[in-house]
């Protein structure tokens, strides 16, 4: 079933609010990191894909008679560092649970989790925003051992309910998993996605991670309610699973918003339930409802000793972390805007920023040119000093001039000096005749310019462009072009 | 030359190995002659291994240990032809011991039981009789070692499995310290009372085995290293040792006559020795022990044994689905004791019954433990009956699991308290044997076997069952 429709039964009491903007979506987020650690969690196999199925695995990660766990240090510290990174208190004593169920991904027939005692609680993190930073509540981050990987063969659903044959892939199980919960802090699509991207950059930029969602690496989970806008109270939630990207995660926000607003608004009430977000079609499929609630029987891992990380080794690790995304982003703001330090600290771009500014370059234009066209390089590749000194000339030498450069700055050894002994064609004189060409052969734009449609300008100068093979100075085609049709 | 292995003792064959009076093929076949002398009777083995590999003196394994390329079944039909990839840490430092494995012994199903009569392949028979159990669930182990089909042997302790056994068939059993042997690769029943222990004809037999076997594993965090070597026992007086009587230990009912005076005599014994003796109470230990015992012990086993579900080892059971076939594989393979107890565990953990359940037990643990500790301020080692009674017949507690679990309410408090406790034979009772039990700290191992050794050369006990003589 899909949840497009007013499908619950009717709750008295609570219709009468009317329009979307009267309702205020609250969103907690559940997200799972992959640790990109050498061994997994609890034994020694090596921790990462490749290779073939069920090839790195061990009588311990297999759940053989008498295996027994070791705990990963690195993964603990590594938690602890993401925990402090997130503001949050470390315990003195975090302790391994297990917790109980019965699938084929779970050889143990239980999964190895923190739970009543988790190595990191009560953080937040503060999301800059145009309206000042919004703080999310971290409720916990606790680390467990992911399950393996399963795929069930023939039946519909892809389930295990079903399907001829399941296979199981016992390579990822036992990856050590951060798992963080965040308070019902988020309060839109927009809030969860830009939450996410700090997030992500936190996680990368310590090292944990390379907290990819297409590769499941990275995985989020949104519980998702709405209240009337100005009320404090917390409604029934639904939980949004297998959205693979954060744009996937937005849009089933946005529809599950949608959906239970329509709920209410018919007069309904939201029954709690968890759907299945598919981006092709953005529909929301209720998974199959149980008749009661799981109950996984934890109980302490009695293989496993109580985690009780020492003073001197948490202030170790609180000394290790670098300026965090958060601050870097608020510090960026000033002298810049919130967006483009967004861009530029969220894509790992801003260090190539300041090391360009540092080399003499205009810090705007610096801005610019790194966001918008080096967004898919590594910037630990560029030379900050040759960077800077085709911000310096970006308009002086010709497009393709620059476009060449920006195409090889990555490379080792280069230089911008060649480049820069370009020049753009600035003579107004050789230009005016293409100018004239491309404007009476677009007639129509012209009329469609004068009459308003003054984004036109950016097709005229390209056209002007393409025409002397980027080699024009843009500025001066462009005040040609405004010059010549007010003539 | 001829073995005796109804007598030769470990030492005694590490030393004629040392001075090549003997190989340890021959030692290893000598054991194994004895095996199919007796043990078609006795059925202490559930397979031998033909070969010997190793130069030292041979070994036999409680079937709960897993042994690289050999049948390990925990006596379960769950198991039945699943061999091991690898080695339980105990067995791996037997092997480099060089000791040679004669055979992986009986025991009850996952080792839960008190007779071996849970064993799916069959009970074993007391050497001293027949036709009566020899405790359990180690009684493979030490029906052997007591009939000859073993030097010495190991097994696992999760409520009284090595010390009970070792009380009914007449021989030396230690169950160590919580943490101070490896459980790595040892099928886990209840993973917070597990330990490997050793089990032989005399203390200092044990102690040597256990100086093989303990010690910190980095397979195994739980463990820990010992806080001094390993000391085979030479004093022959207890001056010093402080001996504590817990009085509900020794008086408690259902405590055979017989059991009660045997022990008696050797508590008297002990004060001849030099040991000042006391008398002491632990009256929530014994209250609340075997109760408790009753709760954490299947708790932790229904998470054990949950991933027997026939997907990646052991017989399967197959159907449609999936959980259908996991379903139908453990109703096959598991008996009715394992049965059992993960119904047991199960309710225990379950939401809402947990903090009543499991959570008050691991509290009353605590109390086990303090009422002990406190105890040791005084004394240093306590003593009682290892089982309340001598071996009972085949059959008598079969059909009631609460008498049964009975058998072991005077070994399941220290077993609690994570404590050492060593059973050493102190007489006979209607013709078979008694066991004291000595209770030590945690650590206190050397003070068990000083105490133990010196009371066994006093005692003076045959520990070669009358009608094999």
């Amino acid at each position: 079933m899909t949840g497009a429709g007013p499908t619950e039964p009717a709750r008295s009491g609570v219709a009468g609010f009317a329009g979307v903007d009267e309702w205020e979506p609250v969103i907690g987020l559940e997200i799972h990191v992959q640790l990109k650690t050498r061994t997994k969690m609890f034994c020694r196999c090596a921790n990462g894909f490749g290779g073939g199925e069920n090839t790195q695995v061990c009588p311990v990660c297999l759940g053989f008679p008498g295996a027994l766990p070791v705990p990963n240090r690195t993964a603990i510290e590594w938690t602890i560092k993401l925990g402090l990174a997130l503001g949050c208190q470390i315990a003195e004593r975090a302790v391994f649970s297990r917790k109980s169920y019965v699938y084929p991904d779970l050889p143990k027939g239980y999964q190895i989790s923190q739970y009543d005692l988790p190595s990191c609680i009560n953080g937040s993190m503060l999301v800059p925003g145009v309206e000042g930073d919004r703080e999310v509540g971290i409720v916990r981050a606790h680390l467990e051992e992911d399950a393996a990987k399963t795929t069930h063969v023939g039946g519909r659903t892809g389930r295990i309910g079903g399907a001829s044959t399941s296979l199981v892939d016992f390579n990822r199980g036992g990856t050590p998993l951060v798992e963080i919960v965040t308070g019902p802090d988020l309060h839109s699509a927009e809030d969860a996605r830009r939450f996410l991207q700090l997030l992500r950059q936190t996680i990368v930029e310590l090292g944990a991670s390379d907290a990819e969602m297409e590769k499941g690496t990275l995985r989020v989970d949104a519980n998702v309610s709405i209240r009337p806008r100005g009320s404090q109270e917390l409604r029934t939630r639904c939980e949004l699973k297998n959205m693979n990207s954060f744009r996937f995660v937005a849009q089933g926000i946005d529809a599950e918003v949608a959906r239970q607003t329509a709920v209410y608004e018919a007069g309904g009430a939201v029954v709690q339930e968890t759907y299945d977000f598919d981006a092709a079609s953005g529909a929301l499929t209720a998974r199959r409802s149980k008749e009661e609630a799981d109950d996984y029987r934890y109980f302490p891992e009695p293989d496993l000793v109580p985690v009780e990380p020492s003073a001197d080794l948490v202030d170790r690790l609180r000394t290790e972390l670098p300026e965090l995304p958060g601050a870097r982003i608020r510090r960026l703001e000033r002298e810049l805007d919130l967006d483009r330090a967004t861009v530029l600290v969220t894509g790992g771009l801003d260090g190539l920023y300041e090391a360009t500014v540092a080399a003499g370059a205009e810090r705007l234009a610096a801005a610019n040119l790194i966001a918008n066209r080096l967004a898919d390089s590594d910037p630990g590749a560029i030379a900050p000093g040759e960077l800077a000194k085709l911000v310096e000339a970006r308009d002086r030498i010709p497009r393709s001039a620059l476009d060449e450069a920006l195409g090889k700055l990555a490379e080792p050894g280069f230089s911008a000096d060649p480049f820069l002994a370009q020049e753009a064609v600035s003579d107004t004189r050789a230009l005016e005749p293409i100018v004239d060409r491309i404007l009476q052969e677009n007639a129509g734009q012209v009329e469609a310019y004068r009459s308003g449609k003054e984004g036109l300008l950016g097709f005229f100068v390209g056209q002007v462009m393409k025409e002397t093979s980027g080699k024009a100075n843009p500025r001066v085609v462009s005040e040609l072009v405004r010059e010549r049709i007010r003539a | 030359m001829t073995i005796d292995t109804l007598r030769l003792t470990a030492e005694e064959a590490t030393d004629l190995l040392a001075r090549k009076q003997l190989s340890a093929a021959e030692l290893h076949g000598a054991y194994l002659a004895a095996v199919a002398e007796r043990d078609p009777e006795l059925h202490c083995y559930l397979r031998t291994v033909a070969e010997a590999e190793g130069d030292g003196v041979p070994i036999a394994l409680k079937d709960i240990i897993s042994t690289r390329g050999i049948e390990t079944t925990a006596g379960s039909r769950i198991l039945e032809g699943y061999v091991p990839v690898f080695d339980a840490t105990v067995a791996a430092r037997c092997k480099a011991a060089g000791m040679p494995i004669i055979g992986k012994t009986n025991t009850d199903e996952f080792a839960m039981g008190s007779s071996t009569e849970n064993s799916a392949y069959g009970p074993t028979k007391n050497p001293w009789d027949p036709t009566r159990v020899p405790g359990g669930s180690g009684g493979g182990t030490a029906a052997a070692v007591s009939a000859g089909l073993a030097p010495w042997g190991l097994g696992s302790d999760t409520g009284g499995s090595i010390k009970q056994p070792s009380s009914l068939c007449g021989n030396v059993g230690l169950r160590p310290t919580y943490g101070t042997v490896s459980r790595y690769g040892v099928i886990a029943f209840a993973s917070s009372l597990d330990q490997i222990g050793p089990v032989a004809r005399n203390v200092r037999d044990c102690a040597l085995l256990y100086s093989i076997i303990a010690g910190r594993d980095a397979r195994d965090s739980t463990t820990v290293e010992l806080r001094e070597p390993v000391r085979l026992p030479e004093d022959e007086d207890l001056t010093g040792v402080r001996i504590g009587v817990p009085k509900e230990m020794n008086e408690a009912e259902g405590i055979e006559p017989g059991v009660a005076e045997a022990v008696r005599r050797a508590i008297e014994l002990a004060a001849e020795l030099g040991a000042d003796v006391g008398e002491c109470s632990l009256p929530r230990s014994i209250a609340y022990g075997l109760p408790c015992y009753y709760l954490i012990a299947p708790a932790e086993a229904s998470s054990n044994l949950a991933r027997y579900d026939g997907v990646r080892y052991g017989p399967r059971v197959e159907a449609d689905g999936f959980y259908e076939m996991v379903e139908r594989t453990r109703d096959a393979g598991f008996g009715d004791e394992p049965k059992r107890r993960i119904m047991l565990g199960t309710y225990a953990l379950s939401a809402g019954y947990f903090d009543a359940y499991y959570g008050q037990a691991q509290k009353v643990r605590t109390v086990i433990a303090r009422e002990h500790a406190a105890a040791f301020e005084r004394y240093d080692v306590l003593v009682s009956p290892t089982s309340p009674t001598v071996a009972f017949e085949l059959g008598a507690k079969a059909t009631d699991p609460l008498a049964m679990y009975l058998s072991d309410l005077l070994t399941i408090p220290s077993c609690m308290a994570g404590l050492p406790g060593l059973n050493v034979p102190c007489g006979l009772s209607a013709g078979l044997p008694v066991g004291l039990q000595l209770i030590g700290p945690q650590f206190s191992e050397n003070t068990l076997f000083r105490t133990g050794h010196a009371l066994e050369r006093a005692l003076a006990f045959d520990p070669v069952p009358a009608r094999l003589r």
